[in-house]
C-alpha cells in the first residue's frame, strides 16, 4: 500500500558550460496499485526523472518533493530508497565482475529484510523466478550483467523485481532492445508485479510497443522535462499512430 | 586513468642469438655479477624501487643464513641439494638482474625439486619457507623440475622475515602441466627481491600466481620463455598494499618460439599513506615467434588517498605474423556507477565496497585452480579489507 508523490520536481545535471536543467516542474502522483505510463522522445528527461527518484548521485535537486506515503524520498540515501520501498529497473544495468548474481541477491535480500532469507526456501525461489524468465539455473553463477546478452539483462532485472519485491516500480525503458519474445517474458514479469495489491509501476518508455502487453492507468507525455499531455490508455494509441511531433513543434 | 606505453627495438635478424634476450628492459642474462653492476636508481629497470629501503640487499655481501624449510612432498616428488654447476646443466635460466646473479652466487649451490616424468600429482607440492629475522641476509636458488608429460602443482610460501634475495627456475617439459604459486606473506619489515623464470617445454601448459600481502619491499619478476613452439603460459598476480608498503611486480613474456601463448592479469589493491604499486609489463615478440598470442592486463583499486599504483605495460614486436597481441592497464577507485547499482538494491555503501571489492578480487582468485590457495585468498583479502578501508566508513 504506497503512494509514490512527486510535486513540482527540477533537477540539473553539470555540464562544462554550468549546470542544466532537465527536469523543469514535474509533477505527478502514483496512487496505490496504480501503472503510469511515461512516453516521450529521446532527451525529454525521462531517465532523468527515474535516476532522481532513485537517488543518482549525478543529479542535483533543485526544487520539488518527492515522497513516498508522507516520507521524504529526497533526504534518503540511496539504499535507504531502496528499503524504503523503492526500485529501478535499469535501461543500462551495471556490470560487476566477479560478483555472481546469486550473492548479489542474497546481499540484496538480506539488506531489505535486515535478516539473510531462510536458504532453503530463498533458493527454490530465485530458481523459481530465474525460470519464469526464462534464465538457466546456472545463471546464478554468472558475474552480475558481466557478458549479459541486452535480454538477459532486462530479464535480471525484472528477476530482481520479483525476487525483491518493493513496493514501487520504476522501469527505464526496460523494453529496448527485446525482441518479441523477450518482451512477453518480461512483462509477464511486470504483469505478475502488478497483480499483488497495492504495488505501484512507472513505466518508462520510448515506444507504445509494451504497453499493449502492461496496459497502463495513465499515460504521461512528456516533453522538454515537463508533462506535455496526460490521459489514459487511449492517449498511447494517439501517439502511436501520431509520434510526438505536435508536442515537439509547440516547444519549438 | 589509462597508462600504455610500448616501444619496438630495431634488431638486425642476423645479430639474434638464441636465448639472448634483447629487450629493452631486460638486460641479457649473465652469471658474471659484473654485468649486475649495483644500481643506482637512474636505471629503467630500478627507478620505481626504493633503494634505500633495501637494507643493503644488493651490496654482495656473504652469509650463511637460510630460511626454515617445512615441506609436503607428495610420493614420488624429491628435494636435493645441488651445486651451481649441476644447477646450470639443468638448464636453468641465467640471472636476469642483480638480485638473481647474487642469489646464484652467494647462495653455496641450489636446491632441487625434481617432479619425475609421467608423474600426475594429485596433491599440490608445499614448500613453506620461513625466516626468523630480517637482519638475517639469506640467498636463495631454486629449481624445479617438472618432467615431460608430468601433472603437479607447487605451492610456495614465504612468512616470517628476512631479507631475502631469490631466483627460481621452473623447468617445465613437453606436455606437462604444471600450476605454481608463489605466496608472498611476509612480516612487515621483510625485504624480498625474487625471480622466477619459467621455460615451457612443447606443448606444455603452465599457470604461475604470484601473490604480495606483507613484506616492507617485495620486488617480484614473474619471466617465461619457451623451450619448444606450442607451449602455453599463463601468468597471474595479486597484491594488496597498506600503508608504506612497496609492492613491485615485473612480468616478462618472451616469445622466443612459434605458436606460443602468454596470457597475463595482475590486480592490486592500495589503502594507506605511502601504498606503492608497481607491475612492468613487458612482452617480447621475436621475429621467429609467428603464430603467438598474447594478452597482458593490469588493474589497481586505489582505496584510499595516499597511495601511488604505478603501470606501465610494454610490448616488442619483432614480427607481426601473429595471432594477436593486446594489454590494457587501468587504475581507478572505486566506480560510482557500480556502487549506485548495488545500493539501489538496499545495500549499505559499506556493503556495496566489500562486495565490489570481494568481486574485483574473486575475479583473479577463482583462476587460480588450488582450492586450498584460493580460500586463503578470499581469507586474506576480507582481512586486509577490515583493515582499513572498511573500518574507516562505519
Amino acid at each position: 500500500m504506497s503512494t509514490l508523490e512527486i510535486k513540482d520536481l527540477h533537477v540539473s545535471v553539470k555540464t562544462d558550460d554550468g549546470p542544466k536543467e532537465i527536469l523543469k516542474g514535474v509533477t505527478l502522483t502514483i496512487k496505490d496499485g496504480e501503472t503510469h505510463a511515461i512516453m516521450g522522445p529521446n532527451g525529454s528527461g525521462k531517465s532523468t526523472l527515474a535516476y532522481s527518484i532513485a537517488g543518482h548521485p549525478k543529479y542535483d535537486i533543485t526544487g520539488g518533493t518527492v515522497t513516498l506515503d508522507g516520507a521524504d524520498v529526497l533526504a534518503m540515501t540511496v539504499d535507504e530508497r531502496a528499503r524504503a520501498g523503492l526500485f529501478l529497473a535499469m535501461q543500462y544495468p551495471v556490470e560487476v565482475p566477479g560478483v555472481s548474481v546469486s550473492n548479489f541477491l542474497r546481499t540484496a535480500k538480506t539488506a531489505l529484510d535486515g535478516e539473510a532469507p531462510k536458504l532453503r526456501t530463498w533458493v527454490k525461489d530465485v530458481n523459481a523466478a530465474l525460470e519464469k524468465l526464462n534464465l538457466d539455473p546456472t545463471f546464478g553463477q554468472r558475474s552480475v550483467n558481466e557478458g549479459f546478452s541486452g535480454g538477459e539483462k532486462k530479464r535480471h532485472e525484472i528477476a530482481q523485481l520479483e525476487l525483491l519485491d518493493p513496493q514501487v516500480a520504476i522501469l527505464d525503458e526496460t523494453d529496448s532492445g527485446l525482441d518479441i519474445d523477450a518482451l512477453k517474458i518480461v512483462s509477464e514479469g511486470v504483469n505478475r508485479f502488478r497483480a499483488q495489491e497495492g504495488k505501484g509501476v512507472l513505466l518508462i518508455t520510448h515506444y507504445t510497443r509494451i504497453l499493449r502487453y502492461i496496459e497502463p492507468d495513465h499515460v504521461h507525455v512528456f516533453v522538454d522535462g515537463r508533462i506535455a499531455d496526460q490521459g489514459g490508455p487511449e492517449l498511447a494509441e494517439a501517439l502511436e499512430a501520431e509520434g510526438y511531433d505536435k508536442y515537439l513543434s509547440a516547444v519549438r | 586513468m589509462t597508462l600504455t606505453d610500448s616501444a619496438r627495438e630495431n634488431l638486425e635478424a642476423g645479430l639474434e642469438v638464441k636465448h639472448q634476450i634483447t629487450s629493452h628492459l631486460n638486460p641479457p642474462p649473465s652469471y658474471d655479477l659484473a654485468d649486475h653492476p649495483a644500481p643506482t636508481g637512474r636505471e629503467e629497470i630500478w627507478r620505481f624501487t626504493p633503494l634505500k629501503r633495501l637494507r643493503g640487499l644488493l651490496d654482495g655481501e656473504a652469509s650463511d643464513a637460510s630460511l626454515t624449510w617445512d615441506t609436503t612432498l607428495p610420493d614420488g616428488v624429491t628435494l636435493s641439494d645441488i651445486s651451481v654447476d649441476e644447477a646450470r646443466e639443468l638448464g636453468e635460466l641465467a640471472p636476469g638482474d642483480r638480485p638473481s646473479a647474487l642469489a646464484v652466487a652467494l647462495a653455496g649451490g641450489a636446491t632441487l625439486l625434481d617432479v619425475p616424468a609421467d608423474t600426475e600429482l594429485d596433491e599440490p607440492v608445499v614448500l613453506r619457507l620461513h625466516g626468523e629475522n630480517v637482519d638475517d641476509l639469506v640467498y636463495g636458488h631454486l629449481v624445479l623440475r617438472v618432467g615431460r608429460f608430468s601433472r603437479a602443482t607447487i605451492v610456495l610460501v614465504h612468512t616470517g622475515s628476512a631479507r631475502y634475495a631469490a631466483t627460481t627456475s621452473v623447468l617445465v617439459g613437453d606436455g606437462a602441466q604444471v600450476n605454481v604459486v608463489s605466496l608472498q606473506d611476509w612480516d612487515d619489515d621483510a625485504v624480498h627481491l625474487g625471480r622466477d623464470a619459467v621455460l615451457v617445454g612443447r606443448d606444455a601448459s603452465v599457470r604461475h600466481t604470484s601473490v604480495s600481502f606483507g613484506g616492507d619491499v617485495v620486488r617480484m619478476h614473474a619471466n617465461v620463455e619457451y623451450a619448444a613452439p606450442g607451449g602455453e603460459a599463463e601468468l597471474l598476480g595479486l597484491y594488496f598494499a597498506d600503508a608504506g608498503q612497496h609492492l613491485e611486480h615485473r612480468l616478462f613474456a618472451d616469445h622466443n618460439q612459434p605458436r606460443t601463448k602468454s596470457k597475463v592479469l595482475y590486480k592490486g589493491a592500495l589503502q594507506g599513506q605511502g601504498a606503492h604499486t608497481v607491475w612492468i609489463g613487458n612482452v617480447l615478440i621475436r621475429k621467429v615467434a609467428e603464430g603467438i598470442e598474447t594478452y597482458e592486463e593490469n588493474r589497481n583499486l586505489v582505496l584510499t588517498d595516499g597511495c601511488q599504483a604505478d603501470s606501465v605495460p610494454n610490448l616488442e614486436i619483432e614480427t607481426g605474423e601473429i595471432e594477436g597481441a593486446g594489454h590494457a592497464s587501468a587504475t581507478a577507485r572505486f566506480d560510482d556507477e557500480q556502487l549506485f547499482y548495488l545500493r539501489s538494491r538496499g545495500v549499505s555503501d559499506k556493503e556495496a565496497r566489500r562486495l565490489v571489492l570481494h568481486g574485483f578480487f574473486q575475479d583473479l582468485i577463482r583462476k587460480v585452480g588450488v582450492p586450498e590457495i584460493e580460500e586463503r585468498l578470499t581469507a586474506t583479502v576480507e582481512a586486509e579489507l577490515a583493515k582499513n578501508v572498511l573500518r574507516e566508513l562505519d
